[in-house]
């Protein structure tokens, strides 16, 4: 197989990887904080629904999630689950995976902020919602920067997971390539994809952060 | 009419007793410290006058207007308009500044003011940039609260309480946390609005300071309100606790 053909192969998985990337990052973001505010809920039956989804996502495999959130429908209701659904399952299954991480991110970040920072929007006048858009987000989005970062490093090197689900992403193609023309050099490929593809993650968060550097 | 009326409050933590039915009234271009010793109730008090805590008992008007009140075992707050309202009577400034970190100084000043009071944004900067003068603090606006020493963010914290027009300003222990060299700028300025005529209640450790500034002192200890009067009445008084609590001090 000419190098250049396989190329062409890989860099159309490419753009699925970074599809699933970007969409996962999109929706768990916000999904997350949702999340974290269910967590953190005084209610106690719905703080325990979420801390029990949170720990059924980070304590069984995102592979084992991908298949059940793919083949679930038609084991559990016969569904039809060709087409378009495989990758709105990988979307799915990422982002409900991701969010539950994001959560205790936001969790530990908002648990962190002194009470004395609330305190003073409530004399000054800020209403609860205010307090935490204007007040406590941004400061949260500061301090739990570098865990996040690590969370979307690891997400880049967890899209290669869609191949459990025989998604046409970078890594399922690779192995492909691989088995077809027993040639070692897709894998080369892809390493230097994720590498390279987690090269530029770091440099954008970091500029991030130095965005933020303006207060401490 | 006093413009602020704390009426027979009580506030337990749990099981323990911190407001023993204390009232305490202000009246409009009056200053009142509070002293005692730590734990005594002090910050409490002044968090339950500002509604940070909810009250256990009693009754707090500001202006003539229910602020908090009980309905059987509950505090009850008026509608969120009155409410509102009421929030505008009264400013605090704390022991730790608790500035916004991530606003530089002048939006610490003007962000409420603007966004949630609806001002107009130019009459906003404008006596923001008056009040920065008047803490000696004119060329600090686009400066953020990390730059700063403690006795500029106390300055801050105070400019900013008094950025929302408030009728009466509550200190809590506002030199407390500052080196003894940053102490006297903060004090200064808070003399420099005794001139102004704002009406102030101040939590303090500084003797002289309070003694020289109030109308009125309140020599608080164990929940309860021991002494009140002028400043020459609460300080030359025999009372036993109060001559403890100053023995303590002139020891230091
Ligand atoms: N949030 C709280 N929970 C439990 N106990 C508290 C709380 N805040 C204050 N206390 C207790 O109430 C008492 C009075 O505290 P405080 O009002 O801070 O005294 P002061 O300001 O005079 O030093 C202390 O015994 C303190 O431990
Ligand atoms: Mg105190």
């Amino acid at each position: 197989m000419e190098f250049s053909v396989m190329l062409g192969q890989l860099a159309e998985g490419m753009v699925q990887s970074i599809c699933i990337f970007a969409l996962t990052l999109i929706f768990s973001l916000p999904l997350g904080l949702l999340v974290s505010f269910g967590r953190m809920s005084k209610n106690r039956i719905v703080s325990t629904i979420f801390r029990i989804y949170i720990s059924i996502m980070r304590g069984t495999p995102l592979m084992l999630q991908l298949l059940v959130v793919f083949y679930g429908p038609f084991y559990l209701f016969g569904a039809n689950i060709g087409g378009m659904y495989r990758f709105i399952a990988i979307i799915l299954g990422f982002s409900l995976n991701y969010a539950a991480y994001f959560a205790e991110i936001y969790r530990s970040g908002i648990e962190s902020m002194p009470r004395g920072q609330y305190e003073a929007a409530k004399v000054l006048g800020y209403n609860g919602r205010q307090t935490f858009m204007k007040i406590i987000l941004p400061q949260v989005i500061k301090r739990i920067l570098p865990s996040v970062t690590n969370e979307v490093i690891t997400l880049v090197k967890d899209t290669s997971l869609a191949f459990a689900l025989a998604y046409m992403e970078m890594f399922t193609i690779a192995k492909q390539i691989a088995a077809a023309n027993t040639t070692f050099v897709p894998f080369i490929v892809a390493g230097v994809f994720y590498y390279v593809f987690n090269l530029l993650v770091a440099v954008v968060m970091e500029g991030i952060e130095k965005k933020l550097n303006y207060y401490h | 009419m006093s413009l602020l009326e704390m009426k027979h409050i009580n506030k337990k933590f749990d099981n323990l007793e911190v407001i023993k039915d204390i009232s305490v009234s202000v009246k409009e271009g009056e200053i009142l410290s509070i002293i005692g010793p730590s734990g005594s109730g002090k910050s409490t008090l002044l968090r339950c006058a500002t509604m940070l805590e909810e009250i256990d008992g009693g009754e707090i008007c500001y202006m003539g207007e229910r602020a908090a009140w009980m309905e059987g075992k509950k505090a009850c707050h008026p509608g969120k308009e009155a409410m509102k309202r009421i929030q505008e009577y009264f400013g605090l400034v704390f022991q730790s500044f608790n500035l916004f970190p991530h606003y530089s100084v002048m939006k610490n000043l003007t962000d409420a003011p603007i966004n949630i009071q609806k001002r107009n944004k130019d009459e906003v900067y404008k006596e923001a940039r008056e009040l920065l003068k008047k803490m000696g603090l004119e060329d600090k606006e686009d400066a953020y609260p990390c730059q700063l020493s403690g006795g500029q963010c106390q300055r801050v914290a105070i400019a900013r309480a008094l950025a929302l027009n408030p009728k009466i300003l509550f200190f809590d222990e506002p030199t407390s946390a500052l080196d003894p060299e940053l102490t006297g700028e903060v004090l200064k300025v808070i003399r420099s609005l005794a001139d102004l005529d704002i009406t102030m209640v101040i939590v303090t450790h500084e003797m002289a300071f309070a003694r020289e500034i109030s109308d009125r002192v309140i020599f608080m200890d164990k929940g309860v309100v021991e002494l009140e009067g002028t400043p020459d009445e609460v300080f030359t008084s025999g009372h036993g606790r109060m001559q403890e609590f100053l023995g303590k001090f002139n020891q230091r």
